[in-house]
């Protein structure tokens, strides 16, 4: 492996990396604040992508079409989805046991799938990356780096930085930090903890979604492709401990490296090292790298 | 009381028994297949339902079990019964030894998202690998021979022979879970399921418990599986995927949790609701997308009675008492 491959591999880690970062911070968020564990949030990477590919021909007739475009549309409507599912449906299943929250969101997981085979069918989709960011860099004579990828991993950053600055920083944070440990107390302070539910799970939704807008460029759009990531991100929330942000970069990282590194090394046992990377992790600490409460 | 409770249970063992006198194949064919999945449901109630461990990836030792006896049987022809079963089982016993001994160390939503990932890790091992045909999945040409020594006490192509093989193994799953929940081991078991900590406190080893009925209940999905292969004669990945796992999961809550019963009630009611939903005679062109009928109903019924279809049946039975 050379210099140039190298680098290439690095920085598709990063990417890779940081993409499944965005949706897993949404689950982790999602379950560490409250407390459900949710199976469909695969699906809303899906719905991300095929958002992409799909609405980007209203776009076009509407607002004058673009990729940005496109992607300021499916960030407001996933909002919206999210707090219209918060209101209709997860709001119903604090209360109950994980076994049944997982077979509700499970139940939900079908219904999203047929939904999108009824609206958009089942066929494979690609999604143009825009003109803009269509270019790449050289790097050696022979390689060069798209555009885009960069795009995606700085698209990613930015996020990070985001939800670090609202959660540290705002009151909105605090709120939701003082929400994650005790949901009595904050409620008996006169916090409207409905409220600040909606907004966290329509934040998670919308991260979750704007992960499968910005991939599908470079993944294409195809069913199916919701519970690939949920289960990568089952792997890197579990790595990187349930509820913690930070253990959820980490591990996200870690799991982009050792996959993408582990499609080139060692190309047979690409598929289960990720797993063995959690098993690693398991044997040495059973509740993940950083442990929250 | 006891033999009042089992006749119930009698009754329908006659009644499978009695069954392919009077059916058409195809409904032989879909009560062999309701029975391998009871076989299936059965085996997770014993972790669900009896222990209180909430295991997703059950589907990765079904089938695991299945992919071994479709690979351990030449293309020439049959592999003997008594090699191949032990072989298969063990297989998906073993890979619960090594995904219960890490898996158990967490608990709660940690050991549901670890089975999980566990489990998908055997889906991609025979999807993307060519070791079991990747994504084709691959044909068993062959049900294995019963013969010991020259003798054949039975020819599972011939007749029904094969119905009344899975029948049982059915009966014979019931009758070790059933023996096995009762003893001093299945004592233990809901113990842990109550409360753990007093369970070691009391000085049971409850991780070894624990991992002892995670390795049992794998190793009869595994003769789920078994027989499943042997069923349909073809083994493909989907069998291990986590739409499988969250079926029998399903099957068992359906049925109603911390019965065993419920466990065979509930792979009865989804396989036929399953039947239903594709039936294109009641659902037309929606038949195609059964999967929403079947999500949309996942969703009210688990709303609606988390107690499962048992639970039901005993609260209209106290309603009317």
């Amino acid at each position: 492996m050379d210099l140039a491959t190298f680098l290439i591999q690095c920085l598709n880690a990063v990417q890779y990396g940081l993409l499944l970062f965005l949706v897993a911070s949404g689950l982790t968020l999602i379950f560490g604040i409250m407390g459900v564990i949710n199976l469909a949030h695969g699906s809303f990477y899906m719905i991300g992508a095929y958002m992409a590919y799909a609405l980007a021909p209203w776009v076009e007739s509407w607002l004058g079409g673009g990729f940005f475009a496109t992607l300021a549309v499916g960030i407001v409507l996933s909002v919206l989805l999210g707090y219209l599912l918060e209101w209709l449906f997860f709001s119903y299943l604090y209360e109950r046991e994980h076994l049944q929250q997982v077979l509700m969101t499970y139940g939900l997981i079908l219904v999203f799938e047929e939904v999108r085979s009824i609206l958009v069918g089942d066929d494979v989709h690609g999604v143009q990356p825009p003109a803009l960011l269509g270019g790449s860099i050289p790097l050696s004579e022979v390689m060069s780096y798209p555009v885009y990828r960069l795009f995606i991993s700085a698209v990613c950053i930015a996020v990070a930085v985001a939800m670090w600055f609202v959660i540290t920083r705002t009151r909105l944070g605090m709120r939701i930090r003082a929400g994650a440990s005790n949901r009595e107390m904050v409620r008996a302070l006169g916090i409207d903890i409905k409220l600040l539910y909606r907004i966290v799970f329509a934040v998670g939704v919308a991260l979750a979604a704007l992960a499968g807008m910005i991939a599908s460029p470079v993944s294409s759009v195809y069913p199916g492709m919701g519970s690939q990531v949920l289960i990568i991100c089952f792997v890197v929330v579990v790595i990187g401990g349930i509820g913690s942000i930070r253990g959820a970069l980490v591990a996200a990282l870690l799991v982009g490296v050792v996959d993408t590194f582990g499609k080139v090394l060692f190309p047979a046992a690409a598929g289960v090292l990720v797993y063995l990377l959690m098993a690693a992790v398991l044997l040495w600490k059973p509740e993940g790298l950083f442990k929250v409460g | 009381m006891a033999v009042l409770a089992a006749l119930p249970l009698l009754a329908v063992l006659l009644l499978l028994a009695a069954f392919p006198g009077f059916a058409g194949k195809f409904y032989v064919d879909l009560a062999a297949k309701i029975m391998i999945l009871a076989i299936f449901a059965l085996s997770l109630e014993l972790l669900v339902g009896q222990t209180g461990l909430v295991s997703f990836g059950h589907a990765a030792f079904f089938g695991i079990a299945a992919y071994v006896a479709a690979l351990l049987t030449p293309k020439s022809g049959a592999a003997s019964l008594w090699l191949l079963a032990p072989a298969a089982i063990g297989a998906a016993a073993a890979y619960a030894v090594a995904v219960g001994a890490l898996s158990l160390r967490t608990r709660g939503v940690y050991f549901i998202m670890i089975t999980l990932a566990f489990a998908q890790m055997a889906y991609y091992v025979f999807h993307d690998t060519p070791i079991g045909g990747g994504s084709d999945g691959i044909y068993l040409y062959f049900r294995p021979d019963a013969s010991i020594a020259g003798w054949r006490p039975f020819d599972l192509d011939q007749g029904h022979t094969f119905y009344y093989a899975v029948l049982a193994c059915l009966a014979g799953t019931f009758g070790v879970l059933a023996v096995m929940l009762r003893s001093r081991f299945g004592h233990a078991l809901a113990g842990i399921r109550v409360n753990e900590q007093r369970m070691r406190a009391a000085g049971f080893p409850t991780y070894a418990y624990k991992l002892g009925a995670f390795v049992v209940a794998a190793a009869f999905a595994g003769l789920a599986g078994f027989l499943h292969a042997l069923k349909d004669g073809y083994v493909n990945p989907e069998i291990l995927s986590w739409h499988q796992s969250g079926a029998v999961l399903l099957m068992v809550i359906l049925g109603g949790l911390g019965h065993l019963r419920g466990a065979l009630l509930g792979a009865i009611a989804f396989t036929l609701l399953q039947e239903l939903f594709q039936w294109q005679a009641v659902f037309g062109k929606f038949a195609k997308h059964w999967q929403l009928m079947l999500g949309l109903t996942i969703i009210v019924f688990v709303a609606t009675m988390p107690r499962g279809l048992f639970g039901l049946a005993e609260r209209l039975h106290r309603g009317r008492g």
